[in-house]
Order: C-alpha cells, then sequence, then structure tokens
C-alpha cells in the first residue's frame, strides 16, 4: 500500500543541514508529509515501497540512541537498505578523515549519508565536497539537530493545532545545545515567540548582549532572554527543558546541581504557571529530578514519548522527500 | 632571474617615499644596488650603455614592504612553505624584507637554527629574510632562551609567537634582561584559559555557527598585562596582531603615558569580519551559507566584529598602531579540509596584502602615502636605527623598492599563489591594486607579466 498524499514542497533539496535555510512553506510541507508517515507507522505491517533501491549509511561519530534507531527506523519502513556505520570499528579509527569516508561512501553508490558529528559544522564539510550524496544533519556539535527541531514542531503543531502566536520557553543548557538552536530557528520561522532561559553562564552571550542588535525582519530578532523561569514560563504554550550535562557543574558554569535544580527545574509549581494544557518536552536523553522533576516528566502535560514516535514520521518525510527529489 | 644589470632606471613613476615626505612623478635611478637618485626627471642621454629602463607610467613607487611577522616554516614544515616559495611570494606581494617567526622545527632557539635560516635565504631566497628568536627555549614558555646569542647570531626580534609568553613573571624577566639588546619583546597576546575551546570571535556569528567563542578580552587583558610589564620594566614591547577596539583603546593609553610599545595589525584585521565564516563572503551575516564554515577564515587572533575593524583602522590611520605586518600562515590543505574545530589557525596574506589594504585607500579611509609608511617606515622603526636604510628611497641606500598599480583589478585565484599556502578566504575576491615589479638591492626579483600601464 502506498503512502498517501504527500507534499511536493521541497522537493529539489538536497541536503538538511539545518532548519536556517527552510522556508515557512517546507517545514508546513515536511510537517504534512510527517502526518502520512504517522499514518503508514500505525499499519500492521510497516512497510512501504517508497524507497526500495536506496541505500542510506547512518555514520555516527557520536554515542546515540534514539537519533540513530529512528533513522534507520524511517529507512526500513521505507524500504530502503540501512547500513549503520560508527566511528569505532571502522577506518576512522585508522585515522580515515571525515572528507574521505565520505568520498569512499559516495564512491560506493550511498544516496544518502546520515551523519552525526561532535563538531559544528562536519555535515556543511561533507555536503560541500560531496556531489552525489545527500547529506543530513543529525547532530553536530553544539550547532544544530534540524530532524529533532522538526519533530518537535510537528509534535507542537499535532497536539495544540498549531504553531503560530504560541509561546515557546526552551529552559536550560541553550549555550551546548544544538537542539535549542536548531528549535530557534523553527519555531520562529514557524511564528512562535520562543524565550530563553537559564543560568546567564549557559545562554550564548550574545542573547544576552545582542538586544537590539538584530534587524527586526531577521528570523530570531523576536527570540526573548530571561533568567527567571518563573517569570519566563508565565503564560507559555510549550516548555521545553533540555538535558543539563553534569560536567558543566566542573567547568565553572554553576555553583551547584543543586542550585540549578532550585532555580532551573521545570516542576509542577512552575509549570502550573503555564497555559493549561502546555505541553512538556524535552529532546532527550533525560535527566530526571534536575532538568525536570519526575512527576513533570510522567505527568500529563508530558509530550516526552510522542516526540519520539514523531521522530520516525518526521525523518521518513524527509528521507523521502530528499531521495525522491534527485532522481 | 635575470642577473642584475649595474645601472636601472624606473621612469615616469609616482614616487612616494614617506621617510622623507615625497610625493611626486619622477624618476629612480639605481646603480650597483644602491639607490643613486629619487626624485628629478633622469634625462635618457646620460644612461650608461646596458641600463635596464622599467617604464612605471601610472605605478606607485616606493620603498619595499617590510613585514614584521611572517611564517616561513622552514626548518620543520617544509610541505607548508619554504624559504624558497615564502620569499617568492613576498617579492609577488611587493615585500622585500621579512621577518619570520620560530615556531618552526625546531624552534629559533639558539644560534644554529638563526645561522641555519640566514643560511637557506641566501642560497634559496629572493628577498631579505630576518629570524625571529624565541623569548622562551623550545617556546615552551619555562626557561628564557639564550637572547643574546640569538641576537649576536641574527635575530632581530624575540617571540614565541603562535603561543603568548603566558607567564607573567617571565614576561617580566625578558622585557628586563632584553632592554640592552637593541631588540623588542613581540608577544602574541593570548590567555589561554579565556580562549580555551575557542575557534573563532565570540559573537553573533560564533553563536549561529555553534563553535566556542574568544571572547576580546582573551586578548586584551593580556595586552593590558604586557603594557604593565613594559611601564614596569622599561623593555621593548612589541604587540603582535591586534585584533580588537579594547585593545587599541589600551595602546593609545599607554602611548599618552610615554610606554616605550609598539603595535602590528593584519591586512585580514583591518578589512574583514567574522561573518566571513559563514561562506557568504560577508554578504550575509545572518545565516549559514553553502560555503558555511569556511575554515580559510580561522586565524589567530579571529576576524572580529565591524567595530573592531573600524577602531583598528583608525588606529592605523592615526598612527596609534604603528605598522602592518601579515601573520602570512600558509598551511597544507589538509590542515583546513577538515571540521572548523580541527582546522589549523592561519591565512595565506603575502600576495593578497596589498589588495586588500587597498581597499582602506579606496574608500577614503587612507591615504596610499600612509599605507606605504605602515608598510615600510613603521616596520622599520619597530625593529630599529639598523633598518633604517630599508625603508627609504634616500640615495645612498640600498634599491629594496617596488612598483605597484593602485587601481589595477584582479581575482585572487589561488592556483596562481606563488606561496604553497593557498588557504585565504579571499579565493575568487575581486581586488584592485597589484604589485608590477619588485626589486631587492637593485635587482627584479618579481615581475607581473601583464601590468595594465607597463609599456605605455
Amino acid at each position: 500500500m502506498p503512502v498517501g498524499n504527500l507534499t511536493a514542497n521541497g522537493a529539489g533539496r538536497r541536503h538538511v543541514l539545518d532548519l536556517d535555510d527552510f522556508s515557512p512553506q517546507e517545514i508546513a510541507a515536511v510537517l504534512d508529509n510527517s502526518r502520512a508517515m504517522r499514518e503508514v507507522l500505525g499499519r500492521d505491517i510497516k512497510k512501504v515501497p517508497a524507497l526500495r533501491g536506496r541505500v542510506i549509511v547512518t555514520l555516527f561519530y557520536e554515542a546515540s540512541t534514539r537519533t540513530r534507531i529512528s533513522f534507520e527506523e524511517a529507512g526500513k519502513v521505507l524500504s530502503a537498505d540501512v547500513i549503520n556505520m560508527s566511528a569505532s570499528g571502522s577506518s576512522v579509527e585508522k585515522g580515515e578523515s571525515l572528507l574521505d569516508t565520505g568520498l569512499t561512501l559516495q564512491a560506493m553508490g550511498i544516496n544518502v549519508i546520515v551523519i552525526r558529528h561532535p563538531h559544528s559544522g562536519a555535515p556543511y564539510l561533507l555536503a560541500r565536497h560531496l556531489d552525489r550524496v545527500s547529506v543530513v544533519n543529525a547532530g553536530d556539535g553544539l550547532h544544530a539537530h534540524p530532524t529533532q527541531a522538526l519533530l518537535d514542531l510537528y509534535t507542537v503543531r499535532e497536539k495544540l493545532g498549531k504553531l503560530e502566536g504560541l509561546k515557546v520557553v526552551i529552559v536550560g543548557d541553550v549555550l551546548h545545545s544544538r537542539v535549542a538552536r536548531s528549535d530557534l530557528w523553527g519555531f520562529a520561522k514557524m511564528g512562535a515567540k520562543v524565550t530563553l532561559s537559564g543560568p546567564a553562564t549557559l545562554l550564548p552571550p550574545e542573547f544576552l548582549r545582542c538586544k537590539g542588535r538584530l534587524p527586526e525582519s531577521h528570523a530570531l530578532a523576536s527570540v526573548q532572554v530571561d533568567t527567571d523561569l518563573d517569570r519566563a514560563i508565565d503564560g507559555a504554550d510549550v516548555v521545553m527543558a533540555l538535558r543539563l550535562q553534569s560536567e558543566r557543574q566542573d567547568g565553572g558554569y554553576l555553583p551547584s546541581l543543586r542550585e540549578y535544580v532550585r532555580r532551573w527545574q521545570v516542576t509542577e509549581g512552575r509549570l502550573s504557571r503555564a497555559r493549561p494544557g502546555a505541553l512538556l518536552m524535552h529532546p532527550g536523553p533525560m535527566n530526571e529530578g534536575i532538568e525536570v522533576s519526575a512527576a513533570v516528566a510522567h505527568g500529563d502535560n508530558s509530550a516526552i514519548q510522542e516526540q519520539v514516535t514523531n521522530g520516525v514520521a518526521v525523518r521518513m518525510a524527509l528521507l523521502y522527500q530528499l531521495t525522491t527529489g534527485n532522481t | 632571474m635575470t642577473p642584475s644589470p649595474e645601472t636601472v632606471l624606473i621612469q615616469n613613476a609616482r614616487v612616494i617615499d614617506p621617510s622623507r615626505n615625497l610625493d611626486l612623478t619622477g624618476d629612480i635611478l639605481i646603480s650597483g644596488g644602491k639607490i643613486v637618485s629619487a626624485e628629478a626627471q633622469v634625462p635618457p642621454e646620460g644612461l650608461p650603455q646596458g641600463c635596464q629602463v622599467i617604464p612605471a607610467k601610472g605605478l606607485v613607487a616606493c620603498p619595499g614592504f617590510i613585514d614584521l611577522h611572517c611564517h616561513l616554516r622552514e626548518p620543520g614544515f617544509e610541505y607548508k612553505e619554504t624559504i624558497a616559495t615564502g620569499t617568492r611570494a613576498a617579492a609577488k606581494g611587493g615585500f622585500t624584507s621579512l621577518c619570520c617567526m620560530p615556531n618552526t622545527q625546531p624552534a629559533i632557539d639558539s644560534a644554529a637554527v638563526v645561522d641555519f635560516i640566514l643560511r637557506r635565504a641566501r642560497a634559496e631566497g629572493v628577498v631579505r629574510v630576518f629570524p625571529i628568536g624565541c623569548v622562551t627555549k623550545g617556546r615552551h614558555g619555562k626557561k628564557l632562551a639564550e637572547l643574546e646569542e640569538l641576537a649576536s647570531a641574527g635575530a632581530v626580534a624575540f617571540s614565541d609567537d603562535g603561543d603568548p609568553v603566558h607567564d607573567a613573571n617571565l614576561m617580566r624577566r625578558a622585557l628586563t634582561y632584553s632592554a640592552d639588546l637593541g631588540r623588542p619583546i613581540s608577544n602574541h597576546c593570548q590567555d589561554r584559559v579565556l580562549s580555551r575551546g575557542g575557534v573563532m570571535a565570540e559573537g553573533w556569528t560564533a553563536t549561529l555557527l555553534g563553535l566556542t567563542g574568544i571572547p576580546a578580552a582573551a586578548e586584551e587583558a593580556m595586552v593590558a598585562r604586557d603594557l604593565a610589564l613594559a611601564e614596569l620594566t622599561g623593555g621593548r614591547l612589541h604587540l603582535a596582531h591586534l585584533s580588537t577596539a579594547g585593545s587599541v583603546a589600551l595602546v593609545m593609553q599607554a602611548k599618552e603615558r610615554g610606554i616605550p610599545v609598539t603595535a602590528e595589525v593584519c591586512p585580514h584585521h583591518l578589512t574583514i569580519t567574522d561573518t566571513w565564516a559563514l561562506g557568504n563572503k560577508g554578504t550575509n551575516g545572518d545565516s549559514v551559507g553553502t560555503g558555511g564554515y569556511d575554515t580559510a577564515t580561522k586565524v589567530y587572533p579571529p576576524l572580529r566584529q565591524q567595530a573592531d575593524v573600524d577602531a583598528l583602522v583608525d588606529a592605523l590611520s592615526e598612527g596609534i598602531i604603528d605598522c602592518i605586518a601579515t601573520d602570512h600562515a600558509p598551511h597544507d590543505v589538509v590542515s583546513k579540509r577538515v571540521t572548523y574545530q580541527d582546522a589549523a589557525f592561519g591565512i595565506s596574506v603575502l600576495e593578497t596584502a596589498l589588495g586588500s589594504l587597498m581597499q582602506l585607500a579606496h574608500r577614503g579611509k587612507l591615504s596610499i602615502n600612509q599605507l606605504v609608511e605602515r608598510l615600510t617606515v613603521g616596520p622599520a622603526k619597530v625593529l630599529g636605527p639598523s633598518f633604517t636604510d630599508l625603508a627609504t628611497l634616500k640615495p645612498g641606500t640600498p634599491a629594496d623598492i617596488v612598483l605597484f598599480d593602485p587601481d589595477l583589478e584582479w581575482t585572487v585565484d589561488t592556483r596562481q599563489f606563488i606561496s604553497n599556502g593557498k588557504n585565504t578566504p579571499l579565493e575568487g575576491v575581486k581586488l584592485k591594486g597589484r604589485v608590477a615589479v619588485t626589486l631587492v638591492e637593485g635587482k627584479v626579483v618579481y615581475q607581473a607579466l601583464n601590468t595594465r600601464e607597463q609599456g605605455s
């Protein structure tokens, strides 16, 4: 059975590097197609022949559970052949450069490289030098995680019915979060208003200082910053908590986890200041009891599990659009 | 290379000699490698047989440029540059004297390495090469190098460039100890703790790219420290490659108080900003372009913001910054064809310096005369009185001369580079102003194939 009602908008795109070069229409098209993919995932036999004969490599230089498996499942449901490659156990250990690895995969006729890399911009290096492969960014350094942002957008749109005009609060270690960067682009482009909150040491210094420095026409001009979470969360439609890595404490960013919990943990009390029915989201993996309280993580507002399911659908939609738009 | 004729006549040039505030149309007569006259027109009748005539109508003729700061990579990194390729690139860029930094392998921390470089330069080089010796043994920042031995062997300054002299007490001792050697200590100002992990300037672009920023304070904190130490010791401090508006303010204050300090600035910090890392050649500063994460823009100190560029240009114009130095840092392709984080710091500058800097003249920020001054007299003053003769067209001085066309437009094409370092963010960029002929000691060491005005 084929996939029903897919939108063609966005065909012709070769790479997915970040959302900064997506138009709102193109984002909307991905979200529409994701809904069709979600329907496929609900079937008894989750298999459609859309990408039969296409080869996808997941090239992961960093640990990942949900993103890698999500891409693998997305590819397999669409009947693509998916090869998983990780840095350990490959020529990468022999010092093969990222670019050489990319060229090797291209020479093997791979159609799509899904790459995760600890260095910001790594997917751009591949995209610039490979001319017959689509590159999908599955997370690069502190820079971007566009498929996570798309699944966040999809989740919010499905649950709340729209994106435009929503108040989205992203709280935590924004400085080191590639998810936050892509979410910023995504939500801002779709007309939502984003407020960043967290310790001033973990917010990008430019967002703290650049008030008014961005031209009004800039996609991110509407982004607000407020280190006071109680105030920031007031009337929010979506609260996104980011993972706090314990190393941040040693790096001098924080006095202690205890103080972080006291000031920025998303708790039931704080969530009650948001709109009724507001969504609690988290890109995972989650530190329950640190950035979110256990009660909230599993409470009625939590959309965390749904995010994971939607991740597969969104990645199916993207892979489909990339590989069929470039035949 | 053509053998040096006894007599050379440069005809009808715009002769600019900042050492004498000279700017007129005239001829330069050279004999036996020395300048005979550089003012009035020389009547052709009196010229000796076999005199080489260089028609120079429309060209500026001025003393050859002196670069206080470049990396020739030899010994140790000959796959990045050699004295042979580096000096030829310099000649093409109008530089007749190069001071090369000691971050070689082995580092220039002994008379033997100074001597090796001088010998290689005599054998392979086409312009003058002046080694800069290390401040500390092996550039390790632990113990002073034998500064007097280095100076006697021919080192013209001291620096651990590539690294700062991080230990403040050691910097104090170095300034004190070297005060009677007549040579400046050139410090690469970078507080390594503040800059830790940083790969580009802190700012909006770094935030967009998810790259760790280097705050301006990483440079300024050490500039402030070094100025205090220069005041304390009376030693000769030279500040390498300043890049921030804050550093300019500190140097201005120090000079007003009479602290003996000089400073240099690089062509790239005067002309382009951190937004170039987005891959749009500076045209769009708001999102990542297809050429995003252009590793050719990765340099220390990092490219900074427009306000810094403006402050540096003003400071150069006002003389707060004494001179321009290239910090030519050639790299092999592999060192740059990696992720931004892994890429080596450095830009290959010698062959684009003049064209870049001429933008400032064309936009009326500095006069051509000022630019020439900051490339000749300025650096010579930093090095001391023995360099005065290399920065003038006075009769009797060595005929180190550059002829350039201030208005010739050209497009940067690294395939045409003589330098082994093709690492420039200016690839494909149009520049206006190009060297036509370079002479060292009266001998033509570079001649452009097609210059607009030549022969007319």
